[in-house]
């Protein structure tokens, strides 16, 4: 679905990726763990195009999404994006934070939009909240808001950007539960993420970035049960 | 002091008995205002507009020939003097290219231009202020730049910069004063032509600075309460 080739991403002097060749298919769990500053997050805002990359190219079903002359903004709509910090659109209702894409981009019309957000609600059980605005939500409410606002587009793949770094700890159960969800309905997902325990029963495959570098990857079972190189076993050493 | 008295009858005498407060009020007050507030609804579009080429990504050749260009215009306009530019549209330009706008829509549109060029940096600091993540989350849904842009960070700007703004009009207000260089009639035309009856300045010149003085006072407390609102509103919800 998404294929990685020789993506290659500074800034300005700072290497942060270094020729990664990568292919993520359809149906796929994807667990990026790795230490702070290893280069997770970028490699994740690069399959977007976030971030444009430095160098080499990211193919999602097989449009080269790096280059210049593709329409990026009708891709981007069949790819969701989480992000750690929420960012709930702050002027809008919770409602008009999930339909607004949708209707701007002319997928749905309005009543179709509503009719689907209110479904997205009802579902995480925010239903009663449709016309709050996000800061009268709790960080766990905002973040499965943004999960929803994302299932809204009827996505194809979702990249989730450490998804519950910013949430006070009691509130990560219920943002894990909604992605475990998605995932137990097949949904495509890249995760970058710090809870190892979660990675570890959700991903159906698990990466090890260190240096800008995929250093090992392999099911959670190879991965965390019996991990090859010095730099993930240190890692998680730490972590686990 | 009973010449001060008698300088106070005089100009109370044209003003009140003689009827010049009306062409004070019912022109001078009202082609000011005229000239500030759609002056300034005219730099709030313009102003945006150059802000958000300011502040677009620049990878595309389009966006870098569209910031050299807002570059020059901000420029221009922020380095000349108003009254240079009143008079290089009415005695200059205009002339020049054969149109004819009268001298009160040559400074609505004179000072509407000025005013986009010191509001596209008010705006640009407002943009700036609203935190990255919320165009990302925009373009992340496949929004364009430019519909996140308008339905996301500037209603988010306008807030943060709405005390600016208000000062913005303030100064556009007094700015007017000026428009008199090309015939048009303000509220410093006005006592002009009071004192011109018997040249006599000194009263009608104080009470035109009392008038500014309740004008600018006025606009203050409207942007507070406006600014009030609003920050109710962020503490409601």
């Amino acid at each position: 679905m998404i294929e990685v080739v020789n993506l290659t991403k500074s800034f300005g002097d700072l290497l942060v990726l270094d020729n990664i060749t990568e292919t993520i298919r359809e149906g796929e769990r994807v667990a990026i763990i790795g230490p702070s500053g290893s280069g997770k997050s970028t490699f994740l805002r690069c399959l977007n195009c976030m971030e444009d990359p430095t160098s080499g190219s990211v193919l999602f079903e097989g449009v080269d999404l790096t280059d210049m002359k593709v329409d990026i903004n009708l891709h981007r709509q069949n790819i969701g994006m989480v992000f750690q910090q929420f960012n709930l659109f702050n002027n809008k209702t919770v409602l008009d934070n999930i339909t607004l894409a949708p209707i701007v981009t002319k997928r749905m019309t309005k009543e179709e939009a509503e009719a689907k957000a209110h479904d997205l609600l009802k579902r995480i059980g925010l239903d009663e909240w449709a016309n709050a605005y996000p800061s009268t939500l709790s960080g766990g409410q905002k973040q499965r808001v943004a999960i929803v606002r994302a299932l809204a587009m009827n996505p194809k793949v979702i990249l989730f950007d450490e998804p519950t770094s910013a949430l006070d700890p009691e509130m990560v159960g219920e943002v894990l539960e909604l992605i475990r969800q998605l995932a137990d309905e097949g949904m495509t997902m890249v995760i970058v993420t710090h809870e190892m325990g979660f990675a570890r029963e959700v991903a159906s495959r698990v990466l090890f970035m260190a240096d800008g570098h995929i250093m090992e990857q392999g099911t959670p079972a190879e991965v965390f049960g019996n991990p090859q190189c010095d730099r993930l076993k240190d890692f998680l050493g730490k972590v686990l | 002091m009973d010449n001060l008295l008698y300088k106070w009858q005089l100009f109370w005498h044209e003003f009140a008995e003689n009827g010049a407060w009306k062409r004070v009020l019912g022109e001078g007050l009202v082609n000011t205002l005229m000239i500030a507030v759609i002056g300034l609804l005219m730099g709030i579009v313009i102003g945006t507009l150059i802000a958000s080429v300011r502040v677009m990504p620049k990878y595309k050749l389009l966006p870098r020939i569209l910031d050299k260009i807002c570059g020059v215009y901000v420029g221009f306009f922020r380095g000349t003097p108003i009254v240079v530019q009143l008079l290089i549209a009415y005695y200059v330009l205009f002339p020049l290219c054969g149109i004819s706008i009268g001298s009160l829509n040559t400074c609505i549109l004179v000072f509407g231009l000025n005013s986009g060029a010191y509001v596209s940096e008010i705006m640009r600091s407002g943009i700036q202020s609203v935190d990255i993540g919320q165009m990302e989350a925009g373009r992340a849904l496949g929004m364009s730049f430019a519909s996140t842009m308008m339905r996301i960070v500037v209603p988010q700007a306008v807030k943060n910069i709405l005390p600016t703004l208000g000062n913005e009009l303030i100064a556009l207000v007094k700015e007017t004063s000026v428009v008199s260089f090309v015939a048009a009639v303000d509220i410093y035309k006005t006592f002009t032509d009071i004192g011109n009856v018997r040249y006599e300045y000194l009263m009608p010149y104080l009470f035109m600075a009392i008038i500014y003085i309740v004008l600018v006072a006025i606009i203050s407390l409207g942007v507070k309460l406006l600014e009030r609102s609003l920050r109710k509103s962020d503490r409601s919800r």
